[in-house]
């Protein structure tokens, strides 16, 4: 069973959705039991880091995510939930987050002012490093972003996959053996997101 | 380098998509569910769908033809027409819409904006604004705020409402000029420009597609991050492919893989 974790993070209609058109029904849930017993996870999510830090400390949630994804359960942080499993988010004055990844989230901070932030919709991803998630997709395919803020992993080996915006080239794919990431959302992404949805379905890390 | 997005716009009538020109003499276009698939296969970045008589007749937004177009199709998508509280923008964004957008009901009543933005995220929420040319003395700017569907003038200043809106929170403005809608003779690109300029917002022109030329002439001269066509696609006089082939041979960056 794939379980998308619900911690009042935005919406999840479109990832449910989009594991639909692949035939997985995935289930919706912020049981810690549930969640333990899940094959795979995806872990989405949008709006602000604080209040998503928030929300997984009042449902208990954080030691369940370092237990399943420290015994190999594979794992897909999308967007926000990206972002929260480094372990720091400059957003909100500065939050401590998840750890399971090591690095940073910060701003961007263009200096053309024709660059807004936040970035809103489709940019190419340059492929660092071959990966079972990205099997099947040409390097260079575009996916939809929207976020202000992006993560900075402390070793390039986290970095999968890298896009250009507001003068950084930032990390648009990450991961570590188990833990896969991506800053865009593959559930909006047209077939290529897809692809990626289900490469990440089969992996077996 | 982040992409100009062609957004498709879809003019839904009692469940079906229909075009006119400056909201008079509709014509029956089709399915909207299809047509929505069609341009996803084709390569559309986005989609846009305005309920246009749901404001005027008071009645709720279809939630079924909704729930059916985010079943159909794997990118975002926004609706409008008829969403005029939270409540709406809700059950709208959880049938599966990315964004909200909302027009005459933001003028009527500009918490809207900040309340939405605060509830689901500044990303979800689309500012749509008619701006008309004007010589109105209360609008500097040129160009008078209309809503009603260009019915009525408000004496709001375009640009200021645009700074306004963003300043509580709206993620995106869909500058849609009441001169240039339905004429497919080209993007107004002066009031277009004033916005992208002067706000730190994406900015989506709209009204007068009428040739990929013009696209690539709003997203030059006028810097704007996005562009909704509507006859020129409906007619099939041009595909999404044939105008993201002429925009990547003018040097514009558009998505190429779909």
């Amino acid at each position: 069973m794939t379980a998308i974790i619900d911690y009042g993070a935005g919406n999840l209609t479109s990832v449910k959705l989009a594991l639909q058109t692949l035939g997985v029904d995935a289930l919706i849930t912020s049981d810690p039991d549930r969640i333990m017993a899940a094959e795979r996870i995806i872990f989405p999510g949008v709006g602000a880091a604080g209040a998503a830090m928030e929300s997984l400390r009042k449902l208990g949630l954080q030691e369940i995510l370092h237990t399943v994804t420290s015994r190999g359960t594979p794992f897909l942080g999308i967007c926000l939930g990206t972002q929260i499993i480094f372990q720091h988010s400059a957003e909100d004055g500065g939050v401590d987050c998840l750890g399971l990844l090591q690095g940073q989230v910060i701003r961007f901070a263009p200096a053309d002012r024709r660059d807004k932030v936040p970035q809103m919709g489709w940019n190419a991803v340059s492929f660092v490093r071959e990966h079972p998630v990205l099997k099947g997709i040409a390097d260079g395919t575009e996916f939809y972003f929207v976020h202000s803020y992006y993560p900075v992993p402390d070793d390039d080996a986290a970095i999968i996959g890298q896009t250009g915006y507001a003068g950084v080239d930032f990390a648009a794919v990450t991961g570590r053996e188990n833990i896969a990431a991506t800053q865009f959302h593959p559930e909006k992404s047209g077939r290529a997101g897809l692809q990626l949805l289900e490469n990440f379905l089969r992996w077996k890390p | 380098m982040l992409t100009k997005r062609i957004i498709p716009c879809l003019d839904i009538h009692e469940r079906r998509v229909t075009k006119g020109v400056r909201f008079k003499n509709n014509i029956d276009l089709g399915d909207p569910v299809e047509m929505a698939t069609r341009y996803y296969e084709e390569g559309c970045d986005e989609l846009v769908f305005y309920d246009i008589t749901a404001s005027s007749e008071r009645r709720p937004i279809d939630l079924e033809m909704v729930r059916e177009v985010a079943r159909a199709i794997r990118i975002p998508f926004a609706v409008g027409g008829g969403i005029t509280s939270l409540d709406d923008m809700s059950a709208v964004l959880l049938a599966g819409a990315e964004k909200v957008s909302i027009n005459t009901p933001a003028v009527l009543n500009p918490e809207l904006i900040e309340e939405g933005a605060r509830r689901f995220g500044a990303q979800c929420i689309v500012l749509g604004m008619d701006p008309v040319r004007s010589d109105n003395p209360a609008c500097p700017s040129g160009y008078e705020i209309t809503i009603r569907g260009f019915r009525e003038y408000t004496g709001i200043d375009a640009l200021e409402w645009a700074r306004r809106a963003e300043s509580m929170g709206a993620g995106e403005i869909v500058v849609n000029s009441v001169d240039a809608d339905g004429t497919r003779a080209g993007f107004e690109l002066n009031i277009t420009r004033l916005i992208a300029e002067n706000t730190g917002i994406p900015v989506v022109a709209s009204g007068g597609a009428g040739n990929p030329r013009h696209l690539a002439e709003v997203f030059i001269k006028a810097g704007a991050d996005a562009a909704i066509v509507a006859g020129m696609i409906h007619t099939g006089e041009y595909s999404i492919a044939q105008i993201k082939n002429e925009l990547h041979q003018a040097g514009i960056p558009v998505r190429r893989h779909w």
